[in-house]
């Protein structure tokens, strides 16, 4: 028994010998590879180390190639006063860009909280039988095939504060006593925003969660039924556990979307620190107010911050990108 | 007993019904407004309707003949359509060596991917900047062709890569012992089979390139090369008060119905695609 | 045209040993069958032979010659696949002539002959523009053997073809093949079943394979008339072999006693004694079911229609010189 372990474990360990097949095919997938790897590593990684160089620069949009390295500078330097005094300045001590981070997190969680619910909902319309499925389908592609630009456009009209068709509408019903300056309004811009996210986004998270919907055997339900669970019960105990796959796979997709939201924002509410996220203060920074290392800085951050909530949402979720939704 | 089982039956129906009108309604709605208000012109627009009312064409004469709508959209056409050719070229052959080649580091290689395809654009913007620059093509379709690779190329692998990894294995193996090369197999026998995830995928990632806007924001600097979001974002009046509603109503349906057509021929062939790469276009 | 021999071949997916160490030798123009249970290895040790997979280690020789590396396309092989594999965009001349428009040196012309020539003996040449898609599930197996034929192998691989046809289409196609071996009697055939019958009908030798190792090599009737092991006693043959353990096997110095149902009879002065559980009338013979004890019922088959009704005692003996004995180790005792 022992010496035919031994025997096997030695097998492994010798050299194989890979056949022209593989050879073949091995040599192929790296040839087939390269030009993509160049690509991405053009695009996406290059660019990423040098925003992150320029953050520890005092480089400006005008002057790129004279940057100098000033280390933390961007994010936290201090002086201290001849009073005695230490006086912090930089990017970890900025109130604005703690607002902005403030704002995204919030925008963030509370339009995938509506969205995940709002899209069951529809995903579960969807998932039942009855006549005009089709169109409703169809429907609710439209939101999602509208480019942001254009829906957040089309609600700026919308809720225009003088000619909007939303105020007429809550006027009308009695839900508003005056009208509303929906956008212009510090308490109600980011209101505005979440409910053009949440109309544009919700199809998408319906369709990832339909489609892990469609995975659970029917007869799954015939059995339940048979034993007399109620409808809402089969929900809970049948329908969310074996859809979780599916919705957290959805939901870490629409959460990174939503962190990194700037069209919508930079559109509907221009200028109002109500709404102002992290990609449009940095934005901002790096092309309107030439403080391009500042703004480099920004992003970094942004990123930063985006990859640690990714990793705390993978850990504490435990999703699983490949068996999760297959 | 009979009847109120009914009665219950009918409300629930109802209710049901009810439902379904309201997601229907809540999704139309906002597009059927803008369509609406792209047929009024002059006061009308300050008149609020439910119902068409008024229908001029005002607003879709003024916006193709004035101004550089019609060569943004030229600008949105050319650079989508070459984004997406070029992530498709290379997409193909990346996805058969990860869903079809056993190697060390696929599985990492395909999280990287994913990765890069959820990125904050944010985060590269200043670099790509001065790449764009470096290269001499800031303002120029090419900036924005090259920067959108950052989504489409990542995109269309993941979602490539879904789809060849479920095509039959055993056809490839027919092929591996007529002979056929990798290429020849991607070529001559993958290709063929994959033609309506090709083309899902490639209108996938053509609706993302046409809607984007940071980067065509960014890159692109006068009227003549911007892309239509960007034209749309920044269409005004002569005064900041004097916001042409009519005129952008216009312009935004001009470039939402191509898309909504697309998207509804389309309608059974995307939402695989969309969910088999779990990836937003 | 090529004998292939296999030394000390092995095969380990990770950690999973799938081939432990198989000698084998296949003879030139020989109709080989692999057979065994499922995941005995009978379908990868072709692929190993195909080139389609790798060997772990060992050596692989087609005549003579090392191919350890060689890839398929240069083993002068051809492949018909269990689920036929064709390529469903081309007709079925595209299909057939695939492999040869890509090796170099064809004419159009020579590709066009060999395709139709193909075809005529599959009788399949008024399919040639069809689509695959268009065909039966026994043309499409036809094309997918005529497509194997048109590279003119030196060995033909056949991986389970029949198991997706039905019965009737399985045997029509059974004696098809059978009569391409007669006529392409230069080409050496390996063919992989789980079905006996497939293998005892078709086969010159057979290779019973078991977890990983090949159990037996033989022709059809060795292996029946003198299986090395109780496995492939119990494997091979219909009905299943009867075995018999306990004072009745003993009497015969044996740890277990095998014993066809074909090879034993019913007589009043027989020597075991059984309850008829239950008959099967099949028409032409019948099987019947009884029970002496045993862990399995003992099955015992008869010419012509025979009924008995179920709680009959029968006295039955077996065919002294057709008994079959093995040692506590299952290995036959001769």
């Amino acid at each position: 028994m022992t010496t035919e372990t031994l025997a096997s474990s030695t097998r492994v360990a010798a050299p194989k010998v890979k056949s022209e097949l593989m050879q073949q095919r091995i040599r192929a997938a790296r040839l087939f590879l390269i030009p993509m790897l160049v690509a991405l590593a053009v695009v996406a990684g290059w660019p990423l180390l040098r925003s992150i160089y320029f953050s520890f620069t005092d480089a400006s949009l005008s002057n790129l190639e004279a940057a100098q390295w000033v280390g933390f500078g961007n994010y936290l330097r201090w002086t201290v006063m001849e009073s005695g005094a230490v006086r912090y300045r930089g990017l970890l001590v900025d109130p604005a860009w703690w607002n902005a981070v403030w704002n995204t997190v919030r925008f963030a969680f509370i339009s995938v909280a509506f969205e995940a619910v709002l899209g069951m909902v529809v995903a579960l319309v969807l998932n039942a039988e009855f006549k005009g499925r089709g169109i409703v389908r169809a429907a609710i592609l439209i939101p999602w095939a509208i480019p942001t630009i254009v829906s957040a456009r089309m609600w700026s009209w919308m809720l225009n504060d003088q000619f909007g068709i939303l105020n007429d509408l809550g006027m009308r019903l009695g839900l508003l006593s005056q009208k509303v300056a929906w956008t212009a309004t510090a308490d109600t811009a980011m209101t505005a925003v979440l409910i053009v996210d949440i109309w544009k986004t919700t199809p998408f998270m319906a369709l990832l969660i339909l489609a892990g919907l469609q995975m659970i055997p029917k007869d799954i339900y015939e059995a339940a039924e048979i034993d007399g669970v109620h409808p809402v019960k089969q929900f809970f105990k049948i329908t969310l556990p074996l859809v979780r796959p599916a919705l957290m796979v959805a939901i870490i997709f629409r959460l990174l979307d939503a962190l990194r939201i700037f069209d919508l924002i930079y559109v509907l509410t221009p200028n109002s620190s109500a709404t102002k996220t992290m990609s449009v203060m940095a934005r901002e920074n790096l092309f309107d107010f030439d403080k391009f290392a500042y703004g480099s800085a920004m992003s970094t951050m942004l990123f930063t911050i985006i990859a640690v909530l990714t990793i705390v949402y993978i850990w504490l979720g435990q999703v699983r990108f490949d068996g999760g939704d297959r | 007993m009979g009847a109120t089982f009914n009665l219950w039956k009918l409300i629930k129906w109802t209710l049901f019904y009810i439902l379904v009108t309201f997601i229907v309604v809540v999704s139309v709605f906002p597009f059927y407004y803008a369509i609406l208000t792209s047929f009024k012109s002059g006061t009308a627009l300050f008149q609020i309707n439910y119902w068409p009312t008024s229908f001029s064409l005002d607003n879709y004469f003024n916006v193709l003949n004035s101004g550089s709508f019609p060569r943004n959209l030229l600008n949105s056409i050319f650079v989508a359509s070459v984004t997406v050719i070029l992530a498709l070229f290379l997409a193909i052959t990346a996805s058969f060596a990860l869903a079809r080649v056993r190697f060390r580091g696929r599985g990492l290689l395909l999280l990287t991917i994913l990765g890069v395809s959820m990125f904050p654009q944010m985060a590269v913007l200043a670099g790509l900047f001065e790449v764009i620059r470096a290269l001499g093509i800031y303002n120029t379709p090419w900036a924005l062709i090259f920067s959108y690779t950052i989504f489409t190329l990542p995109f269309t692998v993941w979602v490539l890569t879904t789809f060849m990894r479920d095509l039959p294995v055993e056809i490839e193996e027919a092929a591996i012992v007529d002979g056929a090369t990798p290429w020849v197999i991607i070529t001559r026998v993958f290709m063929p089979l994959m033609w309506p995830a090709l083309v899902t995928t490639g209108l996938l990632a053509f609706i993302g390139a046409w809607n984007e806007f940071l980067f065509a924001l960014t890159f692109t600097a006068n009227n003549d090369t911007r892309t239509v979001p960007v034209a749309i974002a920044l269409l005004s009046g002569s005064t900041q008060y004097e916001i042409p509603w009519g005129n952008i109503m216009a312009a935004s349906v001009i470039v939402t119905v191509p898309l909504v057509i697309l998207v509804l021929i389309f309608q059974r062939k995307i939402v695989s695609g969309l969910t088999a790469g779990g990836v937003k276009g | 045209m090529a004998s292939i021999e296999l030394r000390n071949v092995r095969k380990s997916f990770g950690m999973v040993d799938v081939i432990k160490g198989v000698d084998l030798e296949v003879r030139k123009g020989e109709f080989m069958v692999f057979v065994g249970p499922s995941g005995c290895g009978k379908s990868t040790l072709l692929r190993l032979i195909s080139g389609l997979e790798d060997i772990t280690s060992g050596d692989m020789l087609f005549d003579g010659k090392l191919v350890n590396a060689l890839a398929p396309s240069k083993r002068g092989i051809a492949m018909v696949f269990q689920s036929y594999a064709l390529y469903p965009h081309m007709t079925v001349y595209e299909n057939m002539a695939f492999g040869l428009t890509l090796e170099k040196g064809h004419a159009k012309e020579e590709i066009r002959q060999r395709v139709e020539k193909a075809a005529d003996m599959l009788q399949i040449r008024q399919y040639l523009d069809r689509l695959p898609k268009q065909l039966s599930g026994g043309q499409r197996q036809r094309v997918a053997i005529g497509r194997a034929i048109t590279r003119d192998p030196k060995v033909f691989l056949f991986d389970e073809p029949l198991s997706n046809l039905d019965a009737a289409l399985r045997v029509a196609t059974r004696i098809e093949i059978a009569k391409l071996h007669e006529e392409m009697n230069q080409v050496t055939m390996i063919y992989v079943t789980h079905d006996q019958v497939e293998a005892m009908t078709l086969a010159d030798r057979i290779c019973v394979l078991r977890d990983g190792l090949v159990e037996q090599v033989g022709t059809p009737m060795e292996l029946y008339e003198r299986p090395d092991s109780i496995f492939v006693a119990g494997f091979i043959g219909s009905p299943k072999m009867n075995f018999i353990a306990g004072d009745k096997a003993e009497k015969y110095g044996c740890a277990t006693l095998g014993i066809r149902g074909e090879h034993m009879d019913i007589k009043n002065d027989g020597l075991w004694e059984g309850t008829v559980i239950h008959t099967e009338n099949l028409g032409a013979d019948s099987y019947v079911y009884l029970d002496m004890g045993q862990e399995e019922p003992v099955v015992v088959r008869l010419d012509g229609a025979v009924t008995y009704q179920s709680g009959t005692v029968l006295k039955v003996s077996p065919q002294d010189e057709r008994i079959h004995r093995f040692d506590a180790a299952g290995k036959p005792i001769r």
